[in-house]
């Protein structure tokens, strides 16, 4: 019976509103429009007063437009408007050189460092504890419930301690905030690698049983294949978390490089629209992330031939 | 009108089996036809002119798929008269199930007209006119028995008394009382059917709609289930439109059978079936039940439903 | 483990705990312990009870070997009150600390290895080996700690921080209510509400659905605690900012989650409520709502670490003298190590309390679901 979620009623006016990419994108350029908009008009009132008074305090004669085009081009504007803070973020990405202090991209670059480095440590960390705990009762019964605990537990609230601990130890720059980030991505990794490497069905096991299959042959025919969606699921969380370790680490020391020296260093200098064009750069970073581990992903699926 | 059944198939000759030849000259005789059953010439026991539960007028439903147009109904005409059970039998993709979703208002037509208790089908749900049994229970889990079975009585309207009155009552004709605090999944496939069965009746509709209601079960199940509706259908005098895969059940329950065939989805032949009221799963041996059997798989062969 | 290699383990153990009495505690002058004669009678009966264990089979190993590791265990801590082996503690102490942690290694082995047979004794020993090997992990930090005499500013010993937590319940309990009570509590009922009151809106209108979704997905990954200083500037430095940032930092998840299981219930449900001519408000509140409610605790969880998570890090980024995450890194500055422990461990518990008692919740409320029959 042909199922009618698939079907579409015969010629009726306005079809072209029912063209697949149409109805896909709409909505969301629909929505980002109409956000963009709120936020403009939420710009000028809440900006309003502080223009108001600047023009004031300066016995200048203001009309209503003039109000209005000062609260976008404010200096310290309480909400920039959308283009004020592109304008900030083009000029620090492009207006200086890569490895000026002043740079955007030099500042995300070691975010970004810290970030990966840290990811990749801690997948691999988790990867082998789940591979352990998969073959080990032990280990099963006794860590893995603190493993569980431990996601309950705000364990980012570390930050400040580890720098402290390895700055006192020597240890300064990369390597505690890559630390950070491994501990941080790590748990959640465990957490959904076991799920996977379990995630075989008995029927599936008792085959590989029937054919005498070692645990190591077990483990590469069946349940590495069977964990490839855990592993995207639980790399794009641990991904996110490792970037904003990395932010959070930058914070303790009132630190001098890296997104969240720019978030702290903005907050402290009353520097807002610098605030908000670091938090765009953290955006395209994150965005940017996880868009690389998706395009992993789909590549990994064409390969094993997953339905798409 | 019944099809002019030629004089070797009269119901009255009980000894007749059909001949290999006799049978080709059979499906010669019967084409795709649209019928316009006058009431009248149905024996009823008084005589008075019945009211028409369903009307169907040249109704017609096409849907538009990745692969073409698909006639789901084309030019199907019916009418039931109150009180009848009425089955419909096919193969898949005959309009079947499409066609008690139209009547439903599940679905709406593309053309031809369709009066629901003398009304259109949407004024009919609006009214709550009929009750749906679908193929699976769709019982909801968070309910229990007793709550399933108000549901519909809540959103009509039912005081709380009546609700409680009308949930006893109908879980006590489909003999599961004592079940009331139960969970769906504390009952077997056949059970949670029967629930459902109960909760289709308790807002006491004239109508009831039913998509292969016992189509998940097993035969035994299904045998005691069907003798159970049977009683059901005596004891209240509902008309019942009932969707079928199976001949047997076709025949033994219904008062008319009405065999449909795909591309188009059309009706075959429409056959009376004049057993008596009461009776029981016996009569599945008896060569009368056989010979309706037959013709009903002689008009799905004439449609190609046994072909590829 | 083959029961071999569990009675040399236990045989070693008893060894170990025996060459305390021979070998130096400490590498300076302190008492040995043939000395002492309470500890002396413990290391014995410590030494006892392994080699029992080694001589029993099976699971019935596990209480002599328990009673032998809790005497070491005990005999090591008392012994670390002597200011002349804290510090410098030798060949002997560790022996015994070695020995202490084969004796637990064996235990915990053993009891990962039964099957238990009815459903209590499942729940007994699913708490019981976590609980002996994070016992073991606390004792092995106290003893290492003290026994080699790490700076207490690079790691405290647990028993500092327990004492250091204690001493400060005052303090402690101000900043609970000024993170948890004031910012997390008010900041995830504000978010949670809301991206449940905005999914059910988008579910309704199947055009905001289909827009809000990606947008909601896009949102929930992005570092969304950076926008406490912002936060900070519009609302102030105390409690309300803090709030926000955890409202926002909860809204998406929750958006999300609830959208997917409004949308989770069958079509056949849905083709029931209309055949019963029920209008959106009677269809939401008796199907969608109730069919959603798994997604939305899930979300619920999720949230409820992430809201800490979030009043903590905002508070990293300025708030009056008050407040766990001022407390952590105000104290972190000041190289107090042990109460920025304590903190940690309020930290903790208050996170595992709240997520114990939102999972409470969702099992008194979905427990029709089909993962709780299995």
């Amino acid at each position: 019976m042909t199922s009618s979620a698939l079907a579409v009623p015969v010629s009726r006016p306005g079809a072209w509103r029912r063209h697949p990419l149409v109805e896909r994108y709409a909505p969301i350029v629909t929505i980002v429009l109409a956000l963009i908009a709120v936020w403009y008009v939420a710009a000028v009132l809440m900006n309003l007063s502080l223009v108001r008074d600047g023009f004031e305090r300066e016995e200048a004669a203001y009309t209503v437009s003039d109000l209005i085009e000062g609260t976008m081009s404010a200096e310290r504007p309480l909400l920039p408007a959308p283009h004020q803070v592109v304008a900030a973020f083009v000029d620090s990405v492009f207006g200086y050189a890569p490895s000026a202090p002043r740079s955007l991209v030099y500042h995300s670059a070691v975010t970004l460092s810290a970030t990966l480095v840290g990811f990749v440590l801690g997948a691999l960390l988790g990867i082998g504890l789940a591979l352990m705990i998969v073959h080990s009762r032990v280990l099963e019964k006794s860590l893995l419930p603190w493993i569980i605990c431990s996601q309950m537990v705000p364990i980012l609230a570390l930050a400040p301690i580890f720098i402290v601990v390895l700055g006192a130890m020597g240890l300064q720059g990369l390597l505690p905030k890559s630390i950070i980030s491994a501990y941080l991505s790590f748990f959640p990794i465990t957490i959904g690698m076991v799920k996977g490497f379990n995630s075989p069905d008995p029927m599936q096991l008792d085959l590989m049983r029937t054919w005498s299959a070692s645990p190591r042959q077990v483990l590469s025919k069946l349940r590495w294949p069977a964990a490839v969606p855990y592993l995207f699921a639980s790399l794009k969380v641990a991904v996110t978390i490792s970037l904003i370790g990395a932010i959070v680490a930058e914070l303790p020391t009132g630190g001098e490089a890296g997104i969240g020296a720019r978030l702290l260093a903005g907050s402290y200098y009353g520097q807002t629209i610098q605030i908000w064009a670091a938090l765009l750069a953290s955006a395209i970073l994150a965005s940017g992330l996880i868009g690389l581990v998706d395009l992993t992903e789909r590549a990994v699926a064409r390969q094993m031939g997953t339905r798409p | 009108m019944a099809l002019q059944m030629p004089k070797r198939l009269k119901l009255v000759d009980p000894a007749v089996t059909l001949e290999r030849d006799e049978r080709e000259d059979l499906v010669a005789s019967i084409e795709p036809v649209t019928m316009n059953s006058a009431v009248g010439h149905r024996s009823e026991p008084n005589g008075t002119p019945q009211c028409l539960a369903v009307e169907v007028r040249d109704v017609s439903l096409t849907f538009e798929t990745a692969d073409g147009k698909v006639d789901a109904l084309s030019n199907v005409s019916l009418q039931v008269a109150d009180g009848e059970f009425v089955s419909f039998i096919g193969p898949s993709g005959c309009g079947k199930t499409t066609m008690l979703r139209v009547i439903a208002d599940l679905q709406q037509p593309s053309s031809g007209t369709l009066l629901v208790n003398g009304m259109s089908a949407e004024q009919a749900r609006l009214e709550r006119r009929y009750g749906y049994v679908f193929q699976a229970p769709a019982l909801f889990p968070w309910r229990t028995i007793e709550k399933n079975i108000k549901l519909p009585l809540e959103i009509m309207g039912f005081s709380d008394s009546e609700q409680r009155q009308r949930a006893a009552h109908y879980l006590a004709l489909v003999n599961l009382t004592g079940f009331e605090r139960k969970f769906p999944w504390q009952l077997s496939g056949g059970m949670q059917q029967r629930v459902s069965i109960a909760r289709a009746l308790s807002f006491d509709p004239e109508l009831l709609l039913m998509d292969e209601p016992f189509g998940a079960l097993d035969e035994i199940v299904r045998d005691h289930l069907n003798e159970q509706l049977l009683q059901l259908w005596d004891k209240t005098g509902k008309t019942v439109l009932f969707v079928t895969h199976s001949i047997p059940e076709a025949v033994f329950l219904s008062t008319r059978i009405v065999v449909m065939s795909p591309r188009p989805g059309r009706i075959i032949d429409i056959i009376d079936c004049n057993f008596p009221r009461t009776r029981t799963l016996e009569i599945r041996e008896t060569p009368e039940f056989l010979r309706i059997a037959q013709r009903v798989r002689i008009g799905l062969r004439a449609g190609h439903s046994y072909d590829e | 483990m083959n029961s071999r290699r569990r009675r040399l383990g236990f045989i070693l153990a008893a060894a170990g705990v025996l060459a305390a009495l021979i070998l130096p505690l400490s590498s300076e002058a302190a008492a040995a312990l043939p000395a002492r004669p309470l500890l002396t009678a413990l290391t014995i009966a410590a030494a006892l009870t392994f080699a029992i264990a080694a001589s029993t089979s099976g699971f019935r190993a596990v209480l002599p070997g328990f009673v032998g590791v809790l005497c070491g265990a005990i005999t090591t801590l008392v012994l670390l009150r002597d200011p002349g082996i804290a510090g410098s503690a030798a060949a002997g102490f560790w022996a015994m600390v070695l020995a202490v942690w084969l004796g637990a290694a064996l235990c915990v082995i053993q009891l990962a290895s039964i099957r238990p047979r009815n459903e209590i004794s499942r729940r007994v020993l699913s708490l019981a080996i976590p609980l002996l090997f994070g016992a073991v992990v606390f004792y092995l930090w106290e003893v290492l700690v003290r026994g080699f005499g790490v700076s207490p500013v690079i790691m405290p010993a647990p028993s500092a921080a327990a004492s250091r937590f204690v001493a400060s319940l005052p303090t402690l309990g101000r900043d609970f209510v000024q993170t948890f009570i004031r910012g997390v509590l008010i900041g995830y009922a504000i978010g949670c509400g809301a991206g449940l009151l905005v999914a059910i809106v988008a579910q309704r209108f199947a055009f905001l659905g289909r827009g809000l979704l990606p947008l909601g997905n896009f949102f929930s990954a992005l570092p969304l605690v950076g926008v406490a200083p912002i936060m900070v500037m519009w609302f102030g430095f105390d409690w309300p900012s803090k709030a926000a940032v955890v409202a926002i930092v909860t809204f998406f998840p929750m958006l999300v989650n609830a959208l997917a299981g409004l949308s989770a219930s069958g079509h056949m449900e849905r083709d029931l409520m209309r055949s019963y001519g029920a209008d959106h408000r009677q269809t939401l509140k008796k199907l969608y709502l109730p069919a959603a409610l798994p997604f939305i605790f899930n979300a619920l969880k999720i949230n409820a670490t992430l809201a800490l998570i979030g009043a903590i890090v905002a508070e990293f980024f300025g708030t009056p003298t008050l407040g766990i995450g001022f407390r952590i890194s105000t104290e972190a500055g000041r190289m107090a190590i042990d109460m920025v422990w304590a903190e940690i461990a309020l930290a903790a518990i208050a996170g595992m309390a709240f997520y114990g008692l939102v999972a409470l919740a969702e099992r008194a409320t979905t427990f029709w679901h089909p993962s709780y029959r299995t």
